[in-house]
């Protein structure tokens, strides 16, 4: 007990004096959680857009009008020719066009079907099909609108049959703000990424030092020495897990809607898996070089695209998903999802929590017998 | 309880890496309290074999008892007997002269009273007393070195390695070093320390030789250089040091020949022939000024050179 004691002060000591290591850890999430929260925004909020008016009549200015109001378009420029047009779609200066045909307002009073062009700067399909829907949401409203003026005026009864109109009622996230979908997942990236490169470093930078020898020729056990880089490691682990977590719900206004206390123990088990990988990591590296890029490259790259936290699991092909079934990454934003949207806790999450605990108790066994191996 | 007169007994201890024979069936004993010096060129097998006595590798073949303990049935009970200095720097450059000592020392097991008083003999032996809040990194190498070894005894093992302790540090600290080493030897402690330096193996009580892997020469340093060199050496200084030993290796009565500064060392394979045979051939016969011929008593430099070129032919 007082050699792993002595361990973890050592430990502790090390990172104090590792004024790098420090900023690393404590600096980096900070500004990755500030910046990926801003920066990871997949919301739509103001469309550029571009007229080109052909008609310039009453009705086109009425219809223009309605993308005005509607709050997602900025009319920034109108365009006197579909070269005008192009143009300032090449240039990227706005991301849609609609084309308005001459004619519009005459051949609406001949009740004849009017079609209005729209060119869309399709590089980002995301933003293009959401202003796709606003637009064909605004068309469908303004082209009700006139037939039930016209029926008004003239009497006619067109076939406007009773229409349904959903309601819509969003859950667990209803603003639809993609950051806080977002913000849990980076918690766990963030994680993630602290403890492994703390542990794979640890063990290899003693090994380049030479003091792994010298401590493998004194009785230290080897699971004193494991406990006595976990322990600071996983305390360090934590610290950065709450300062993300207060800069989640102060800094971004997401709320907690689960119990924050079993958020930390899945937290603990997420761990578990993390310094089991570094420590495996530190048994197949000479350097600290070499156990930085096993780490980026082996552990932490897939993790982070194929754990759902950057793109949805379901739209991956069947093997693809398969091999997500390996990454405790995925389980634990599973849960921290879960617990921070939807606020739901052990009796919907057990199997994610089990399985977690499952593979950090199994990598973290599988390295200590690698790593003792190694070291008698 | 037995008396053990013999700290560390090797039998065959062999180490293979691959088809490389690094360590080829080396035999030696090492009695209690004595130093102990472990010589032979870099790459010669030397760090290997230590590092099969502490644990650190595992023997392909053979075993060896430190303090009683064998290294391959009894591993845990050897690293209780010993200390260990590597020719790396092995304290944490980022921690401070006392947190230093107090991880060893709790790693040791060291606790209370015991602690206490082995943090202060590790400081005086440091000569770092009143110094223990400086970072470890800002020491000087030769006072790094004693507090390295300071901590590596800091338990009082019966038995410490230390593996080329004094490489690159200078000829002041080195001395100090050696007083340190003599004064654990004294205290009862055994000593195995390799080197490359030959004035260092003079402290040693006795040596061994290792060469490719095989042990060549055992015994004290006067015994080696009476032992293993039998045949007369001379001294010679002359005007044209190269020249004079070109000419001179190309005689019968001539064996090894090496040069000293602005001597020349030559090992007569001939004991009957002597000055006038030298003075002979270098002044009468190709005009080179001689200043003096003295017959001398080999160094350990020479005695290693005899050795490992009567061994390069052994092998080839």
């Amino acid at each position: 007990m007082k050699t792993i004691y002595e361990f973890i002060i050592k430990e502790l000591l090390q990172f104090k004096r590792d004024k790098k290591m420090r900023a690393v850890v404590f600096m980096a999430p900070i500004l990755q959680l500030i910046l990926l929260g801003y920066a990871a925004n997949m919301d739509v909020d103001i469309v550029h857009t571009a007229i080109f008016d052909q008609d310039k009549t009453a009705t086109s200015r009425e219809f223009i009008k309605n993308f005005e109001e509607s709050g997602y378009f900025a009319i920034d420029y109108y365009a006197s020719s579909y070269e005008d047009a192009t143009e300032l779609i090449d240039m990227g200066k706005t991301i849609v066009v609609i084309v308005i045909p001459k004619d519009f307002e005459k051949n609406l009073n001949r009740r004849e079907t009017v079609s209005v062009q729209t060119l869309f700067e399709g590089s980002d399909g995301n933003t293009s099909s959401i202003a796709l829907g606003y637009i064909q949401g605004i068309t469908n409203r303004f082209s009700k609108k006139i037939v039930t003026e016209t029926r008004d005026k003239y009497g006619v009864n067109l076939a406007l049959s009773g229409s349904l109109t959903p309601e819509v009622r969003v859950w667990y996230n209803p603003e639809m703000k993609t950051r806080n979908y977002m913000v849990p997942g980076i918690m766990g990236v963030i994680l993630m990424i602290t403890t492994l490169s703390l542990m794979s470093m640890a063990v290899v930078r003693e090994r380049e030092i030479g003091t792994l020898e010298q401590l493998i020729v004194t009785p230290i056990k080897s699971y004193q020495l494991i406990l006595g880089k976990l322990i600071p490691f996983t305390m360090i682990g934590f610290i950065v897990l709450v300062i993300v977590m207060l800069i989640m719900t102060q800094w971004f206004g997401i709320v907690v809607r689960g119990n924050p206390l079993f958020l930390l123990f899945t937290a603990l088990l997420f761990v578990l898996s993390n310094l089991g990988l570094g420590l495996f990591i530190s048994t197949v590296s000479k350097t600290q070089q070499q156990a930085m890029m096993a780490s980026v490259f082996a552990v932490m790259m897939p993790m982070i695209y194929l754990s759902g936290f950057a793109f949805p699991i379901e739209n991956m092909p069947k093997v693809v998903q398969y091999i997500t079934h390996l990454l405790p990454l995925k389980y634990f934003i599973t849960i921290l999802r879960g617990i921070v949207l939807k606020g739901i806790g052990f009796s919907a999450l057990w199997v994610e929590t089990l399985i977690l605990f499952g593979m950090g108790a199994g990598i973290l066994i599988i390295s200590s017998l690698r790593f003792s191996k190694k070291v008698e | 309880m037995d008396i053990q007169m013999n700290s560390i007994e090797v039998k065959d201890l062999t180490k293979q890496f691959g088809s490389f024979t690094a360590v080829d069936k080396v035999s030696f004993t090492v009695k209690q309290g004595e130093i102990f010096g472990f010589l032979g060129a870099n790459g010669a097998g030397k760090s290997t074999t230590i590092r099969m006595l502490i644990g650190i590798l595992e023997p392909t073949s053979g075993d060896a008892l430190v303090g009683g303990y064998s290294i391959m049935k009894q591993p845990d009970k050897v690293k209780t007997q010993i200390g260990y200095m590597s020719q790396k720097f092995s304290l944490y450059n980022d921690l401070t002269v006392e947190e230093n000592i107090r991880f060893f020392a709790g790693v040791y097991g060291l606790t209370g009273k015991k602690y206490e008083e082995r943090k202060k003999w590790v400081l005086k032996v440091a000569n770092l007393e009143g110094k223990e809040k400086l970072l470890t990194n800002s020491l000087p190498g030769g006072i790094k070195q004693r507090l390295a070894l300071g901590t590596a005894v800091i338990h009082e093992p019966k038995i410490v390695f230390l593996d080329e302790p004094t490489s690159g540090v200078d000829p002041v600290s080195r001395r100090n070093f050696w007083d340190l080493i003599n004064d654990l030897s004294a205290g009862g402690t055994t000593v195995l320390v390799t080197t490359h330096y030959l004035d260092e193996a003079e402290f040693c009580n006795d040596i061994i030789l290792i060469n490719a892997g095989r042990l060549i020469a055992q015994g004290n340093a006067k015994a080696l250089k009476t032992n293993y060199i039998k045949n007369t050496i001379l001294e010679i200084e002359s005007d044209r040091v190269v020249d004079s030993m070109g000419i001179l290796e190309k005689e019968d009565w001539v064996g090894e020949t090496s040069i000293f500064g602005n001597s020349i060392h030559i090992i007569l394979n001939d004991n009957a022939k002597g000055e006038a045979d030298v003075r002979d051939i270098l002044t009468t016969k190709n005009s080179i000024n001689v200043h003096r011929v003295d017959k001398i008593v080999p160094t350990l430099e020479d005695v290693f050179i005899h050795l490992l070129e009567k061994d390069k032919t052994n092998v080839s």
